[in-house]
């Protein structure tokens, strides 16, 4: 296997690790008004995700840095043709980070109104960015031979990138409503585990619409493969919470998200971005990789970063692993 | 505004915005450890309450600090693409590194500090402190790495016509970035000290005839601010002219455009201040205050070497970097136009003498601050507040002005040629844009101009309100005392 292909899998697993990771903070802040229906239990809410979405983000900014230094010409033309996609997305991520530390602040219930708010469109927006962003990766832009955008601004947003927008949103959805319930206790748990169970089957469906897509288009044999193994976890996932099994049903939902990444590239690969119109100016690993120096550097500090990045990031994990509930919430506290 | 000079005010809005919160999260959050190191190590009561309060500080301001960074390393893709594609090779590893090895550290760490009071060992959590601080450090070291690639590449051969890095150690100990590193942390501990400063020294003043049970935090705050920030200046002004005389060497029109130095003068006399258009041709009309031979000084350690003017330079420039933009249409209206090389003087000009005046400032109010406070006195000069709330905005504009210097200074190159280095190594900022239209970046520019704004609002008013909280308003008047371990106990900390 060369270097090329090495980094291409790598940051597919960054996003499958964002995915993952922020997938479920950003559910957690999706149903904020759903299933908070006090300030104590919006409180207990953003405490399941308050010591880890700021790591979980970090996902994100990892990935679109080693894109740049690893495939730098991908970065530039993906970057700049989905640019309204990418605004939606920083403005989504600057107004939700500021919220979740702001939130708390001030001891007003107009206050706490106005960033749950905030934190609401900031969670429902970047997975739709994220998701137009990734399918548009997947399924290609109009592009000219030097790799630049090739007609209107909202070349990235069609019918088929918005399903896989929808898809992202979909998975969230039901990925951070199995995180409370894993996470949460009492009342709310038990809101949060119907809730995932009545969600599921339809905010998974956008997901498997997206995936038969990019399969029949651009797949191969062995990404119907991991196609059926992301049926058949969701159907696991849905059994799991079923069972009261929370831990498993989000486990479950961990192996579906990767089989789904594992379609994605796999049927990207060994593009890194199609061009939909002539196929000729559509950029692969070799047209968009640095040199061969550029990558054993980056790979040799990829190859002692990320291990130690798993392993204080699991540690954190584990020193919060504690269910929350109400009574764990202290007084509001502040000038 | 056509998209190229859109981007070039989208960048520079976003990044000087963006290193107002930086440099005093950096300096805040070393302080903050050695704050807590401090009550680690001598369990005073003082220590405790100086880390609760400037670390929640840090925190409000840490969050601004972190979404708009974001902004910064997507906007590389998103408006300079061309750019993006010419210099990833190198530009991106420091990028790539800077996330994987220092801003996981710092955003996971923080977490953990944050929620880890009582629950963590308190070695451990004073751990997680400094492995958050010393990441911020980390973070500035290879973002400083890559500016100082794109103001001096080394490390890179042509290959196939594309620049293509060699040697990342060339990268990472470019002298361009060992001399801007120390200089750009002095300047964020700079803005950090004169932040205790001002907010310290508000308190100790508001509180003077009262007594106050928190006065020895503030006292101790503000000495800690003063000290810092002598120092702090100290660094600044030593590797400031290690900077200037490498800048006299590797981009001799930035400082000639620093001095609107019009023509060689030998000995060259330094420009205090200017009266009259610096940026005049001639600049024959424009009267300057200066000093006899301390540009030759400055630029070779020597008082009586030349030192070459901008109308000089100009042909230099000419006959190695061309007369003319190369007719390439996706130059759009600059294609085959005669390049200036010719920065905007009045702003390397003034941005220069703002930055180092305004830092001298900083430093002078540190000094009067540890002055009046000496041996237990506290100042009840009504002028005192004004002067140390006042001194918080100095280093910022010194900062600032420093960083619009430098950059605009660099115009109209995007990377600079490197005059030893490898022939054809830079980049107009005019080939740098991506292709797009001018309604994306102007919407981009409207909306995160915006979106910034209101946030910096905010941002202001938190702060303004947990300075005036002080003490009290960071620490819960009943801490959890119950040793017992239960279920339902409540988090020591939570959102």
């Amino acid at each position: 296997m060369t270097l090329e292909t090495v980094w291409f899998a790598i940051i597919a697993l960054f996003w499958l690790g964002y995915l993952f990771l922020e997938g479920f903070d950003f559910g957690v802040g999706m149903l904020l008004p759903v299933l908070g229906r006090s300030n104590t239990e919006r409180r207990v809410m953003v405490n399941t995700i308050g010591p880890v979405w700021d790591g979980n983000e970090v996902w994100l900014i990892v990935a679109a840095g080693a894109t740049f230094a690893a495939f730098p010409g991908w970065y530039a033309s993906l970057f700049s043709g989905a640019y309204l996609p990418l605004l939606l997305i920083l403005l989504a991520l600057i107004g939700r980070g500021v919220a979740f530390e702001y939130r708390g602040k001030v001891d007003s219930e107009r206050w706490r109104r106005t960033w749950d708010r905030v934190i609401m469109i900031g969670s429902w927006a970047p997975p739709l960015g994220v998701g137009l962003l990734l399918a548009t990766t997947v399924l290609g832009l109009p592009l000219d031979p030097q790799g630049n955008r090739v007609g209107s601004a909202f070349e990235a947003v069609r019918w088929d990138t918005l399903l896989g927008a929808l898809a992202v949103v979909g998975f969230s959805l039901v990925h951070g409503a199995a995180f409370l319930t894993l996470k949460t206790t009492g009342e709310l748990r038990a809101r949060a585990r119907t809730l995932a169970m009545r969600i599921l089957p339809i905010g998974l469906l956008p997901m498997l619409a997206f995936l038969i897509l990019v399969q029949a288009r651009q797949g191969a044999l062995w990404t119907l493969l991991s196609l059926v193994v992301s049926v058949l976890a969701g159907v696991v996932a849905w059994l799991r919470l079923y069972a009261d099994r929370d831990g498993q049903a989000f486990a479950a939902l961990g192996v579906l998200i990767a089989a789904s990444a594992v379609t994605f590239f796999g049927a990207l690969y060994p593009n890194v971005l199609p061009s939909t119109g002539d196929p000729a100016n559509s950029l692969t690993i070799a047209h968009a990789a640095a040199s061969p120096y550029a990558l054993k550097v980056i790979t040799w500090v990829g190859a002692f970063g990320a291990p130690v990045v798993l392993i204080y990031q699991g540690w954190t994990y584990w020193v919060f692993r504690k269910r929350i509930g109400v009574q764990h919430i202290p007084a509001v506290h502040a000038p | 505004m056509d998209v190229l000079e859109l981007a070039r005010w989208q960048f520079g809005i976003t990044t000087v915005y963006h290193f107002l919160m930086v440099p005093l999260t950096i300096g805040l959050s070393v302080l903050v450890a050695a704050m807590q190191t401090a009550w680690v190590r001598t369990g005073k009561s003082r220590h405790l309450k100086m880390t609760k309060f400037w670390g929640k500080l840090l925190l409000i301001n840490f969050a601004m600090g972190v979404v708009t960074g974001i902004v910064q390393e997507f906007q590389f893709g998103m408006t300079w693409s061309a750019y993006s594609r010419f210099v990833g090779d190198v530009f991106g590893a420091p990028l790539a590194m800077e996330g994987l090895v220092a801003f996981f550290v710092e955003s996971t760490f923080l977490g953990l500090w944050i929620f880890g009071w009582d629950r963590l060992p308190k070695k451990v959590h004073l751990a997680c402190a400094w492995a958050f601080s010393l990441a911020t450090v980390a973070s500035a070291y290879f973002i400083l790495a890559a500016n100082s690639w794109m103001q001096h590449p080394v490390g890179v051969e042509f290959v196939n016509g594309k620049p293509t890095m060699n040697s990342i150690g060339a990268v990472l100990t470019n002298n361009t970035a060992l001399a801007a590193i120390p200089h750009t942390l002095a300047g964020a501990f700079s803005v950090a000290a004169a932040f205790l400063v001002g907010v310290a020294g508000w308190h100790l003043w508001r509180k003077r005839t009262a007594s106050d049970e928190h006065r020895d935090v503030w006292r101790s705050s503000l000495r800690l601010g003063g000290w810092v920030g002598v120092v702090a200046f100290a660094v600044l002004a030593i590797t400031g002219d290690t900077q200037g005389k490498l800048m006299f060497e590797q981009q001799p029109m930035k400082m000639a455009s620093a001095e609107a130095l019009c023509h060689t003068e030998k000995p060259a006399s330094f420009s205090i201040l200017a009266i009259g258009d610096v940026a005049n041709a001639n600049c024959e009309d424009v009267k300057t205050f200066t000093v006899p031979a301390l540009l030759s000084f400055l630029a070779h350690n020597d008082f009586s070497t030349e030192v070459k003017g901008v109308e000089n330079l100009v042909g230099e420039y000419q006959a190695k970097y061309g007369t003319n933009y190369p007719n390439d249409p996706d130059l759009g209206p600059l294609a085959g136009k005669p390049i200036d090389y010719v920065p905007n003087l009045p702003v390397t000009y003034w941005g220069f003498r703002v930055m180092i005046g305004f830092g001298a400032i900083s430093a002078g109010i540190g000094v009067l601050a540890l002055w009046l406070t000496r041996r237990g006195r506290i100042p009840g000069n009504r002028w005192f507040p004004l002067l140390v709330l006042g001194g918080i905005a100095t280093p910022f504009i010194g900062n600032s002005a420093g960083w619009i210097f430098t950059e605009m200074g660099r115009q109209p190159f995007v990377v600079a040629p490197n005059p030893t280095g490898v022939e054809g190594m830079w980049m107009f900022t005019a080939q740098a844009v991506s292709k797009l239209t001018a309604g994306e970046v102007l919407t981009s520019l409207i909306a995160l101009t915006a979106l910034y704004l209101v946030l910096g609002v905010v941002e202001l008013y938190l702060m303004h309100k947990y300075i005036r909280g002080g003490v009290d308003a960071v620490m819960p008047p009943t801490p959890s005392s119950s040793k017992e371990d239960s279920d339902d106990d409540a988090l020591s900390f939570a959102y």
